[in-house]
């Protein structure tokens, strides 16, 4: 039987932020809110808390689908009305939970959306999700921000000014005039303010993994520390509360020397620290996580915990600048960066936190990541004479989790670390 | 005049020549002059053309480069096109090729910027962001300030300045060009049989890597000899192929689809050259923003443009209806996300609108095409012997 998992009070504090948030969803019939889909990077969760609306993730309902084992349901129904098994699972599990009556991870159906908000960053497929969203709520207003790439590793004055004309002329307006509330610019900028402070208690709690040994799993745990500020409480008093607490949690656990905490407990020796890119897998979340733990290895920094913001470079939301600060942040997400800007970023990490090794894993569905990461890696190999490990999984479609084949992996990587610490040390 | 064999065999040879010879030729011609790779779909070549440079199109390697390579560069579950660009760079295919344009496409498109931009190929390597916003004051303002980005680049390299009197002539040759093709295939919608849908591509192809000049005089000569009743017809049906706008498909499926019984009244393998539908304005004062109002407003539809306020499905059945097809053939590149998630879009449109269709992947470099073709003449069959009524209620 599996063990019960650990439960510190920041982790209470998250899970009744989502109870809270799914129970106000079910509840809008009752309350008239107005419920906007949206993704994580891009996502405007200040804009859309001044205007008084409920968030909906299609990609948080798809890898809780996941997790909870019902992805591969959705998926088969998403194949049988003619979705590629090729293409992202995480619009086919969305497609197909909407077939099977749209009932999100607390067992109640999840409203439909009367605003598709497409935040177009860093993912074409975002794009594609919601022209077949729209196909399926044809009464939903879908509002398009078109988020420019960083293509040339930086964001021009003109980028900037291109997304603040759409945020003031196409946003803001379609906004107002769905739930019927003026834009009030004071009300956003009390969100940034908050929004600032959240951003900079996780950039500390990231941070904390230089320490040895690292008192946080940057990877693992990290999916869980990014949900606040992803899933739409970012700009609330809440979400500073919790990562106040989070950040004490770990304050402690660095006084006490300890390691990251797992579902199965403590860990207890830390042997090896990696830089993990790529979004993990999560039909099989635990048993991938359980591979790292069980050789020692410790995540100390990570791509995909900078895929809804990256924050470690220095750049927060600015209550003065509100709407140039809402477009510089979309502009600022991970996979709006181009590759080399995420060699930087990721070499950084390896030098910062002093990482012994770097292991991709290359989702299958998902090219916003995957493609260009072999080159990525021969670079950082090339450059930092780092070990670097290569696996393959998938988001939500369990059909592509091969759990021996990732442990064989994984396996011929340790003792590769293993035997490059014991040269360092005859060295 | 030449003979219509000898046009095609030209237009074939400049077609696929991997080492883009004919560029070559021109850059070597007279000092100044600049080559510009760009990738599909689309990208405006009267920009470039303005600017005393050629814009080279860069379709991938085909099934005439070997990748060995391009593998190590992509996983197994990445189309293929990727890894034969990035084949044909590392072989130094492409080294006379100063620039390099990778417009918005897909995810895949835009991280092979990257790659360039990271191996240091070519002077400049810019990824062209079309934009989703379709107001001319945001995203036509933005769209402009791209155009003004490359010809920066341009003219780092040879140092013109790009006059408006020189982008109307510009975009006067690319008007006759795409008048042209236009004609071609209102042609063959009427008389299919004059010039195979094989013969077409190699024409319009050949138009991505010589001068517009020179693609022009051979468009006119191909008018003139498709004006004239030649060729046999034959009892085959007529379809649209859809989805092959960015990887190419081999010569030999675009062959083997005319060959299993149907006449390819219209398709987007070569969409780039036809995506402006009618003339852009010659004589604006602002020709950048001619041409960026005449993407937002005149544009083919295409997978890779945000479609909400024009759904696609529509305007694909327009397309059927008004070239009098008897169905849709969906042939899309193996793991190409954007023509795959649309899909189930079409698809479910036309079971309601009651247009014929079927469905197949291909790879680029993939040239055994029996499933395929049998796959195909099914399709024609099953129209030919079962069908009497014409095809499509189109909106």
């Amino acid at each position: 039987m599996a063990q019960e998992a650990q439960k510190e009070k920041s982790m209470i504090l998250q899970k009744e932020m989502i109870d809270g948030l799914f129970n106000d969803l079910a509840q809008v019939k009752e309350t008239g809110k107005k419920v906007c889909y949206t993704f994580i990077p891009g996502n405007l969760s200040e804009l859309i808390r001044t205007f008084d609306m409920l968030p909906v993730y299609p990609e948080i309902n798809a890898l809780q689908s996941a997790m909870r084992k019902k992805s591969g349901g959705y998926i088969k129904e998403a194949e049988k009305n003619a979705h590629s098994e090729d293409v992202c699972t995480y619009v086919k599990c969305d497609v197909g939970m909407m077939m099977k009556g749209n009932i999100g991870p607390t067992g109640t159906k999840i409203p439909e959306p009367d605003i598709l908000l497409l935040s177009y960053t860093g993912c074409f497929t975002f794009l594609k999700w919601f022209e077949t969203l729209k196909r399926e709520y044809p009464n939903a207003k879908v509002i398009m921000v078109h988020t420019p790439y960083q293509e040339n590793a930086e964001i021009t004055p003109e980028m900037t000014q291109y997304m603040v004309k759409q945020l003031k002329e196409e946003v803001i307006p379609q906004m107002e005039e769905v739930t019927g509330i003026k834009f009030d610019e004071e009300k956003l900028k009390g969100f940034l303010r908050l929004s600032k402070e959240a951003e900079d208690w996780i950039t500390k709690i990231f941070d904390s993994t230089k320490h040895k040994p690292s008192p946080i799993d940057a990877y693992f745990a990290g999916v869980y520390y990014i949900g606040p500020i992803n899933i739409g409480f970012r700009g609330t008093q809440e979400a500073v509360d919790y990562y106040k607490e989070l950040y004490d949690e770990i304050q402690e656990r660095i006084r006490l020397g300890l390691g990251p905490i797992t579902p199965e407990g403590e860990m207890k020796e830390e042997k090896y620290r990696l830089v993990v890119e790529g979004p993990p897998n999560w039909t099989s979340f635990r048993e991938f996580w359980k591979i790292f733990y069980d050789m020692g290895a410790v995540i100390v920094a990570s791509s995909y915990t900078k895929v809804g913001g990256v924050y470690d470079l220095g750049w927060r939301h600015d209550a003065e600048r509100p709407i140039e600060s809402l477009a510089e942040y979309c502009m600022n997400c991970y996979t709006n960066m181009n590759i080399p800007q995420r060699i930087s970023l990721l070499s950084k990490c390896i030098t910062d936190y002093d990482a012994d090794g770097y292991v991709t894993n290359s989702i299958k569905s998902c090219n916003s990541f995957s493609a260009g990461q072999l080159a990525m890696m021969r670079d950082i190999e090339d450059h930092l004479e780092v070990p670097v490990g290569f696996i393959e999984s998938d988001l939500v479609d369990p059909r592509y989790f091969s759990y021996s084949n990732i442990k064989n992996r994984l396996e011929s990587y340790f003792q590769m670390l293993e035997q490059r610490k014991s040269l360092k040390e005859t060295v | 005049m030449k003979e219509l064999k000898e046009i095609i065999e030209t237009c074939k040879n400049y077609a696929f020549d991997l080492d883009f010879t004919k560029a070559k030729e021109w850059k070597a011609e007279k000092e100044g002059r600049v080559l510009v790779g760009y990738m599909p779909i689309y990208f405006p070549r009267e920009i470039i053309h303005a600017a005393n440079a050629l814009p080279v199109g860069i379709f991938g390697g085909g099934d005439r480069k070997q990748i060995i390579k391009g593998d190590a560069y992509y996983q197994s579950y990445i189309c293929h096109i990727p890894r034969s660009i990035i084949e044909l760079a590392l072989d130094k295919h492409m080294d006379h090729i100063d620039g390099f344009i990778f417009p918005s496409i897909c995810d895949v498109i835009r991280n092979l910027s990257g790659i360039f931009k990271q191996q240091k190929i070519g002077k400049f390597v810019k990824y062209m962001d079309f934009p989703q916003n379709f107001l001319p004051q945001i995203g036509g303002v933005f769209y402009q300030q791209e155009m003004e980005h490359v010809l920066k680049y341009i003219k780092e390299i040879n140092g013109v300045e790009v006059t408006k009197e020189a982008l109307n002539h510009s975009i006067e040759l690319y008007n006759k060009n795409r008048q042209m093709i236009s004609y071609i295939y209102d042609v063959r919608q009427n008389y299919p049989w004059r010039l195979s849908i094989e013969d077409v591509y190699h024409i319009i192809r050949a138009g991505t890597v010589i001068p517009v000049e020179e693609h022009n005089a051979i468009l006119e000569d191909v008018c003139e000899h498709i004006k004239k009743d030649i060729g046999v017809p034959q009892d085959k049906i007529k379809v649209v192929i859809s989805g092959a706008f960015c990887e190419q498909p081999a010569i030999g499926l675009i062959k083997a689809i005319e060959e299993a019984g149907c006449y390819v009244v219209d398709d987007d393998y070569m969409l780039g050259s036809r995506m402006i539908l009618g003339d852009i304005d010659s004589t604006s004062h602002n020709p950048l923003e001619a041409i960026s109002n005449s993407y937002i407003t005149q544009s083919q539809y295409s997978s890779s443009i945000y479609d909400v306020h024009d759904p696609k499905e529509y305007r694909l059945a327009k397309i059927v209806k008004d070239r009098g097809a008897n169905g849709v053939i969906f042939a899309s590149a193996s793991f190409c996300d954007p023509s795959l998630l649309d899909a189930p879009i079409f698809q479910n449109a036309f079971n309601k609108l009651g247009i014929r269709y079927i469905a197949f992947q291909y790879s680029e470099n993939i040239n055994q095409f029996k499933v395929i073709k049998e796959q195909v003449g099914a399709f024609s069959d099953s129209i030919k012997l079962w069908e009497d009524e014409p095809v499509v209620a189109a909106q």
